[in-house]
């Protein structure tokens, strides 16, 4: 039995049967990763020897009548969650040999939870790219055609998924970093309301918009992997303090009576035709499935990229300024003078596109620019909040594209910043609104390229996107399919 | 053009970032197309929009001032480039 292609709740049964122990399926993670690794490129670090400890330990765990839904699972953890004790680099040469001595409070959880951490997930370099091109330490490829990306920026994440060099993994999404590598692998991805997820230990990106969720090869799984990680945490100011409910009773709950806008500016001009031709089909099988489709607007979504390419980069350029080789992380050792070293070092330890938004931020920060930047690009998000706001006056959830186009090759996007940004326009304003949302397969391009549909609810609507998510798989049996990559 | 390299040169100083000649030059073409692009929201009247920070506010995240176990010295000191046991060490300032 290939132990490795199972999923988190198919892995659970076997173990809780007896027939297989996670020291097994630990191993046969390690082995595909093996046989595999070497042409997709998913990890940054292999947490090998610490895996088999855990595995072991899980095992007996289980032997003692102690084992839940996570207990033995072999988990991939995006490089942007700090691992006591196992080197965290963020994608960056700049944290290259950083070992933190703590764990994210996600890590904990998912630690105090029973999982096997296999290792640590390659992303763009601190999760600022939509290809995993500007990680410092190679580009993993799309499982699905080699010559094409996998997303980003947790697209470590999605390429180890759809290769099933993990069981299941845990992603970061700041403007789409979940969703849109997880649509370009045809693996399900889940960015939860803004707060849902503590961000304890997580390196900060723009810290306003960042939230950790899971990656996984089905919907089952992506409840199993939210209802260990959220919660609030008293060491993440912004988590929020509001009940966890049973995620998983929401798979059984269909659509009937269910509103489904349909938001007519997320299929306009640019959409690939492939795309919009699988998306709709999942919003009539949708309807046929007893939701009532409408269609509703929200008339700000084409602003969204431009607020936050002010947003995003002014929180990073503050967030980033702890990088100065003083603390942590890389040091040059020419330096003259403290400002030397602080300059030196970060010049040699950021790549291209990390300068690129430092100087965005830091510009539209500046004294004179201000208002006509920053505060603007925030007074526009409050209007792409109320277009939420209004939108769900109207319905439950809104389905849409999660990317305009199927994945791109490698190299195509990469001298060209702004088309690069412009590729997430679809999946930025949920992040800007703060609202719960999700990528699910449902249907692959003329070229095997996978295609994922996004399904986006209110603050804490978690629930009902499973919902959808759920009858959607049911229906459209995509789950499942394997890139044949051997 | 929105921004000149001596501009993206000033800015670069106050980030602690130093480009070489050529990277500013690359870099003013690039942020030049960027702030282009994100003039876009002056079409978009704000004038009586309040500006928001986060989607979701929590307001005083307070705590009881208790003492709480906290990372030990040797490990808050452990990743830096250099250190002394007690504190980090940078080229001297004064």
């Amino acid at each position: 039995m290939d132990l490795h292609t199972l999923t988190i709740h198919q892995l659970h049964e076997r173990l809780d049967r007896g027939e297989v122990t996670s020291v097994e399926a630990t191993e046969a993670v390690f082995g595909r990763i093996d046989q595999v690794e070497g042409k997709v490129g998913a990890y940054i670090t292999l947490n090998r020897t610490e895996a088999m400890v855990q595995a072991e330990a899980a095992d007996q765990r289980r032997a003692a009548g102690d084992g839940g839904a996570l207990c033995g699972i072999p988990l991939g953890l995006k490089d942007i969650v700090c691992t006591k004790g196992l080197k965290t680099t963020c994608g960056s040469k700049i944290l290259e040999s950083f070992v933190p001595p703590y764990d994210a409070t996600v890590v904990k959880k998912l630690k105090d939870a029973g999982a096997v951490i296999i290792g640590k997930l390659s992303m763009d370099e601190f999760a600022m790219g939509s290809s995993n091109e500007t990680c410092a330490f190679g580009t993993p490829k799309n499982p699905w055609d080699l010559a094409h990306i996998c997303g980003g920026s947790s697209g470590g994440s999605a390429a180890a998924l759809a290769a099933d060099e993990c069981i299941a993994a845990i992603g970061s999404d700041t403007g789409g970093s979940i969703r849109q590598p997880a649509s370009h692998c045809g693996v399900v991805g889940m960015k939860p309301t803004y707060g849902r997820v503590s961000r304890y230990g997580l390196l900060a990106y723009a810290s306003s918009l960042d939230q950790l969720g899971p990656m996984t090869k089905d919907v089952r799984d992506c409840t199993l992997m939210l209802q260990t990680m959220s919660g609030y945490d008293p060491r993440d100011s912004t988590s929020v303090n509001c009940p966890v409910p049973d995620y998983s009773a929401a798979l059984t709950q269909g659509v009937k009576g269910l509103k489904v806008g349909v938001p007519k500016e997320y299929f306009g001009e640019g959409l690939d035709s492939e795309v919009e031709q699988a998306v709709r089909s999942g919003i009539r099988l949708l309807e046929e499935a007893g939701a009532e489709i409408c269609q509703v607007s929200l008339p700000h979504t084409d602003y969204g990229v431009a607020a936050y390419y002010i947003i995003a980069p002014a929180e990073a350029s503050s967030n980033l300024a702890r990088y100065d080789g003083v603390r942590f992380g890389y040091r040059h050792q020419e330096a003259e003078s403290l400002l030397d070293l602080y300059c030196k070092s970060r010049s040699g330890g950021f790549g291209s596109e990390v300068k690129r938004r430092i100087m965005i931020g830091t510009y539209a920060l500046s004294s004179g620019y201000y208002d006509a930047y920053y505060k603007k690009a925030l007074q526009v998000r409050t209007l792409i909040v109320q277009d939420f706001l209004e939108a769900f006056k109207q319905c439950d959830v809104l389905v849409s594209p999660v990317s305009p186009f199927p994945a791109w090759r490698i190299g195509e996007k990469i001298d060209d910043p702004l088309s690069m940004y412009l590729s997430d326009v679809l999946t930025i304003p949920s992040n800007l609104a703060g609202v719960p949302c999700m990528s699910v397969p449902c249907g692959f391009s003329g070229a095997g390229l996978p295609i994922g549909l996004q399904i986006q609810a209110a603050h804490f609507a978690e629930e009902k996107i499973l919902q959808v998510a759920a009858v959607l798989e049911n229906e459209l049996g995509v789950v499942g399919k394997k890139p044949s990559l051997v | 053009m929105k921004i000149t390299t001596d501009e993206v040169k000033y800015v670069a100083a106050l980030a602690r970032l130093d480009l070489g000649h050529e990277e500013a030059e690359a870099m003013t073409g690039q942020l030049d197309r960027i702030l282009a692009y994100i003039d876009t929201l002056n079409e978009l009247d704000t004038s009586q929009v309040e500006p928001t920070t986060h989607a979701i506010s929590v307001i005083n995240a307070f705590r009881e001032d208790e003492l709480q176990e906290s990372l030990p010295r040797e490990l808050a000191l452990v990743n830096g480039p250099d250190q002394n046991g007690e504190a980090f060490v940078v080229p001297r300032i004064i």
